[in-house]
């Protein structure tokens, strides 16, 4: 190289300033901006490193592999009930009278390279939305995440379990086959059974009596815009209230209510984040090259007066569908009136009545502990035994309902009678709640005492006075285990014992 | 976190010197993490790139998700142990600052709202009032025309099927049913003719036709002409939550529905035997014609399907 070239090139990099072309943008960006403190600061953001964090991450995840597989499937779907005669390349279906919505995704299964895939990806990373919402708001849950100043973010994340919920059934409503109509039907009654506007309730969102043609323009359209506009705004808020309140952290060493401890924004949290996106979508997409979900063909098109065996919903919806089949049948005549009480307490009543505790919860619990203090060190669970157990004591309830949601499949499979199953159902779901409660309690209890169990303990510097007393001093600990050690434990001021030999009164140092 | 981290004192990233074992990646030997990312990452490419050709060549789906799987997941598992071993192991610290401001700002925000907003609103409380009133009344209008204009109001339809005094039952094709068309113990679901296709006729017409014996039966006191030569019907509409009630068990003569496992005994009158069903499926009353066609008497004396409230019986 000549020197003239060189001295060219450092000319070049002077003109450009101390960090090159990347410095430079972002000099003229800072200019009309104004980002570059801002900026810095988000860099150097922290992140927890603890495991638990990456549950929200999960569902955030899912959400984006959603909205880019659904965005695929908008290419090929036709939201109309139009009846068609389906001649395409799945032969079974030839010459069958179906709607639009149902031939348009049973092309999209066969007739559209890549579809299938998507498809299916679209269907499993609803069901791990889901699924990690909710095992997000148990971990935010049992360690008091939610706690004030956090209330906020509780609510709009329980809002969005809601409206995943929702748009999942919108979604797999959509494609019109024999399941999802079933139980678009069942959402239609269920609405029709509240007390004074439920028919008309549901005759204003169907469009008319069941089955109607409005039913599957206006799901799709709830489906692919209006929800996901609200879910990607609460998304939005949930996000930049945890960038502004910063994460929780458990206690821990150097870890306060004043400080967040872990890995910067750039590059530590950015790289793994990054990667986890793609393993998060890797694994989706693994699911839907393998694991075969909802396969609408063999269901075939939907007619109100057919019906399949074990006929269940997604899972999200499960605990619905039990509590419908195991809650006895009372209905009501008041007044000339019916009350649907066998439908509107376990689909109407009892889910309000859920999701109401948990959108009080924080607040109630404020009230209760009487505790109006700024959290930022999170709780284990054991350390708080009535809430744990309140938390285990709901879940179990729901996991039973969600059980009983397949009771003709548990009868059938285990050669049980149904009536044994609906019974054994009924007991579970309400005995097995009321014993969660005290065993989780106890449990805790019992966890407390172990607390530090394997931990090292702080020495004590014990001195015997000339009169025979103990005084005990805690050594002062190691500048590298403030917060890592236990207490020291007291000693006894005062034994009452024989000397066998008279010692001399001083300090007996301990190796340790 | 592992326990050599745990055990460090976490410092803030700024000021930081640049050979600060906190900046040292966490890999004790990180020529050999290196490598074995590097052998992720060229894993990921081969799998992307395999995935481009699958999709090109329209290669079946499951070998399209497990290329494209199988690529995201390499990658991804690269990305992560890059972060995890490669980069500054920390751990630091970031203070937080106080959310809360002090009580000399806040009593100033809150003076603006309720001093310089009250003292505007005081001196026109009418039109304060007027206004209010105003923006109440149209968001309440407002919603009218979105909210009426989106289905047809219930009126009488919940209450009535088709079935009419005469209506010829048929099957799903359109076809009449008549008297030698079921064997005992047989089933079928039967419409009012000309709803076999249409939406209504799907939701409220349907009925279930069972053929119990050869002679007249009578499921019920006051039903005695119902069920002409052992032919009942039954609609189809589940009383709990409006499945088709489509599973016959033979031998206990009893009708299911798949959804929730509610059970009817067809022989006295559907009455519910089993489940969360509260009402029995309202009966369907029959005759034969001269020329041996299956017709109902009436509509069905009940609402059929699901409780709701301005249901009076």
């Amino acid at each position: 190289m000549s020197d003239a070239a060189a001295t060219n090139k450092r000319a070049q990099r002077q003109a450009q300033g101390r960090y090159g072309m990347i410095g430079k943008t972002l000099n003229e960006l800072d200019d009309r901006l104004g980002i570059a403190k801002g900026g810095r600061t988000f860099m150097d953001k922290i992140f927890p490193d603890h495991w638990s964090f990456m549950l929200g991450e999960i569902a955030l995840y899912s959400f984006v592999i959603i909205m880019v597989t659904g965005v695929f499937l908008t290419f090929y779907f036709i939201p109309s009930s139009a009846l068609v005669t389906y001649h395409g390349s799945y032969l079974p279906l030839d010459g069958q009278k179906v709607t639009q919505a149902f031939s348009s995704t049973v092309n999209i299964s066969f007739a559209v390279r890549g579809g299938l895939l998507m498809r299916q990806m679209h269907h499993w990373s609803c069901d791990i939305f889901v699924g990690a919402i909710v095992v997000h708001m148990a971990r935010v849950f049992f360690t008091g995440a939610f706690r004030k100043p956090r209330e906020l973010n509780w609510t709009i994340g329980l809002t969005l379990l809601i409206l995943a919920i929702g748009n999942g059934f919108f979604g797999y409503s959509l494609p019109d086959d024999l399941v999802s109509g079933t139980g678009i039907r069942i959402a239609y009654s269920i609405m029709e059974s509240i007390p004074f506007v439920g028919t008309y309730m549901a005759f204003f969102i169907f469009g008319g009596n069941f089955p109607g043609t409005s039913t599957i323009p206006r799901f799709f359209i709830l489906h692919v815009l209006i929800l996901p506009l609200v879910i990607l705004g609460l998304l939005g808020a949930h996000l930049f209230l945890l960038v502004r309140q910063k994460h929780t952290q458990f206690p821990g060493r150097g870890r306060t209510e004043k400080n967040v401890v872990g890995s910067p924004m750039f590059p530590v949290f950015m790289a793994k984040t990054t990667g986890f996106l793609f393993i998060v979508s890797g694994i989706t997409a693994l699911l839907g090259a393998f694991a075969q979900v909802n396969p609408i063909w063999q269901f075939g098109p939907y007619d109100a007066a057919r019906i399949s065996y074990a006929v269940q919903p997604d899972w999200y919806m499960g605990f619905l569908d039990g509590a419908l089949r195991i809650f006895p049948s009372w209905s009501f005549m008041a007044f000339g009136h019916t009350i649907p009480l066998e439908v509107t307490i376990p689909a109407v009543i009892f889910p309000g009545i859920i999701f109401n505790i948990a959108y009080l919860w924080p607040m109630l619990e404020r009230k209760f502990t009487k505790d109006n203090e700024i959290h930022h060190l999170l709780d284990r669970p054991s350390d708080r035994p009535k809430r744990t157990a309140a938390g285990v004591t709901v879940l179990v309830m729901l996991s039973m309902l969600h059980i009983a949601s397949s009771t003709d499949v548990i009868a059938n499979f285990f050669h049980l009678s149904l009536n044994a199953v609906l019974w054994g159902m009924r007991i579970l779901t309400v005995i097995l709640p009321i014993v969660a409660y005290p065993l989780t309690y106890k449990l805790c209890k019992e966890l407390q005492g172990v607390r530090g169990a394997g931990k090292r303990k702080t020495p004590n510097i014990v001195s015997r006075t000339a009169e025979g007393a103990y005084v005990a001093t805690p050594t002062p600990a190691y500048g590298e285990d403030v917060g890592h050690e236990l207490e020291a434990t007291p000693v006894p001021a005062y034994i009452e014992s024989e000397p066998e030999e008279p010692l001399e009164s001083g300090v007996r140092t301990v190796d340790r | 976190m592992s326990e050599e981290q745990e055990q460090r004192t976490p410092v803030s990233l700024s000021g930081l010197s640049a050979d600060d074992p906190r900046l040292q990646p966490a890999a004790k030997n990180p020529k050999t993490v290196e490598r074995v990312i590097a052998i992720t990452f060229v894993l990921g490419t081969l799998f992307f790139a395999g995935f481009g050709a699958l999709f090109w060549v329209d290669a079946k789906p499951w070998t399209l998700g497990a290329t494209l799987g199988a690529g995201m997941f390499f990658v991804g598992v690269g990305l992560v142990a890059w972060g995890k071993y490669l980069m500054p192991r920390g751990p630091f610290v970031e203070e937080r600052h106080v959310l809360a401001n002090s009580d000399a700002d806040r009593d100033a925000f809150a003076a603006v709202i309720v001093e310089r907003g009250g003292v505007v609103v005081k001196r026109r409380k009418m039109l304060a009032g007027l206004a209010g009133g105003g923006l109440g009344i149209f968001s309440l209008v407002a919603l009218f025309p979105l909210v009426r204009s989106l289905g047809p109001l219930p009126k009488g339809t919940l209450f009535h099927t088709d079935w009419q005094k005469g209506s010829y039952a048929v099957d799903q094709n359109g076809r009449r049913v008549n008297v030698g068309d079921l064997a005992v113990g047989s089933i079928m679901t039967v419409f009012p003719e000309g709803t076999q296709d249409s939406d209504r006729g799907q939701a409220v017409d349907q009925t279930v036709l069972i053929r119990i014996s050869n002679q007249n039966f009578t499921t019920q006191k006051g039903r005695e002409t119902w069920g002409p030569m052992g032919y009942v019907a039954y609609s189809k509409v589940c009383t709990h939550l409006g499945c088709p009630v489509g599973l016959y068990e033979q031998q206990l003569q009893l009708l299911v529905c798949p959804c929730h496992q509610s059970m009817f005994n067809v022989t006295n009158g559907a009455i519910p035997q089993f489940g969360p069903a509260p009402r029995p499926l309202p009966q369907l009353p029959l005759y034969f014609d001269a020329s041996g066609n299956l017709r109902s008497q009436a509509d069905y004396d009940q609402p059929v399907g699901p409780g709701f409230w301005e249901r009076h019986s």
